[in-house]
């Protein structure tokens, strides 16, 4: 599929416009309909369309796949980490009204942070998921 | 008019899972399940579920397709199912035994929009309420997701990458698998 020019360049137009919308469904959730899993699934269906169509090589380079495992552990280590900074604040883990000077802003910022940690998480082990089935394809 | 929309996503669902059934090529089931899913994921958009619409999209009509694909594509051979001339009544049996059961077990489900019905009287009537005040977030799914529910995410989010490493340990070693082919071959 590497030749076809139509699918080059739609691709191309394309995936920033995936990727700035799986970031609006991330950083806007707490408003609109999404989150952080939403988030994640967008935003590795535009990497995946990348490498769909320029071939897991570019895709590789354009992640490595180091970033990947990082990034995977990180969303859960950053969700895991807002729950202990809670309890060290004087809350119960995962309550995060002690985050900020007031609940509601603690709630709020909580919020964020821990969907940040999903979207990280889940975006990380889709393209993942993708990159190990498609390393296994025998080259043409 | 939700009713024309809802009558025409069902009948095509009905049209898709017959033609998965019908057909004995891998390739096209594949692509006729990503399609099912896109109809599920519009089900879902009427339905005033948007968020799970998003992930049906993303996932069943984007990803796991893929994933799909990819696995035909790194196998020789079977890209056709081969039909046995086994006997299909108790296959037959069983599914219209479960198919009935499913059907039994509609009769508990709360009526849809009912709010008289179990799960809208006790806990989801407490987080409208509250839920607004108490977290300062408009979007209620999100509050409920992320807040009310913190531990249930992120039992989720742990699953989702035991599912990565699990998938990374059976087939992430790919230079290993090299080694044996050649050393097998030769």
């Amino acid at each position: 599929m590497a030749n076809d020019l139509i699918l080059r360049v739609v691709t191309k137009w394309l995936s920033p416009i995936i990727i700035l919308f799986a970031l609006y469904v991330q950083f806007h959730g707490d408003y609109s309909p999404g989150g952080g899993f939403q988030a994640g699934v967008i935003f590795s269906s535009a990497i995946l369309l990348y490498s769909l169509t320029y071939g897991l090589d570019a895709a590789l380079q354009l992640i490595p796949e180091y970033i990947l495992r990082i990034g995977a552990s990180l969303g859960v280590l950053i969700y895991g980490g807002v729950g202990v900074a809670s309890m060290i604040l004087g809350g119960n883990f995962l309550n995060y009204s002690v985050l900020a000077s007031t609940p509601v802003a603690g709630q709020h910022l909580g919020i964020i942070i821990i969907e940040l940690g999903v979207g990280i998480t889940v975006a990380s082990v889709m393209v993942l998921l993708f990159f190990t089935f498609a390393r296994r394809v025998a080259p043409e | 008019m939700s009713l024309v929309v809802n009558l025409v996503l069902l009948v095509f669902l009905l049209v898709m899972a017959l033609a998965v059934l019908k057909t004995r090529h891998l390739f096209a089931m594949a692509m006729l399940f990503g399609l099912y899913s896109l109809l599920v994921a519009g089900l879902f958009v009427v339905l005033d579920a948007p968020d799970v619409a998003f992930t049906e999209a993303a996932v069943g009509t984007g990803i796991s397709t893929v994933l799909m694909l990819v696995t035909l594509a790194s196998i020789k051979d079977g890209h056709e199912l081969v039909s046995t001339q086994k006997s299909r009544t108790a296959p037959l049996i069983i599914c219209i035994i479960m198919g009935g059961l499913l059907i039994y077990g509609t009769h508990d489900i709360a009526e849809l929009g009912d709010p008289q019905s179990a799960p809208h009287m006790q806990v989801a009537a407490r987080y409208i309420e509250k839920g607004q005040e108490e977290t300062g977030v408009p979007n209620l799914v999100t509050a409920v997701l992320a807040s009310y529910r913190g531990f249930d995410t992120l039992g989720e989010v742990t699953v989702v990458l035991t599912a990565g490493i699990g998938v990374l340990m059976l087939l992430g070693s790919r230079k290993k698998l090299r080694i044996k082919e050649v050393s097998n071959g030769k």
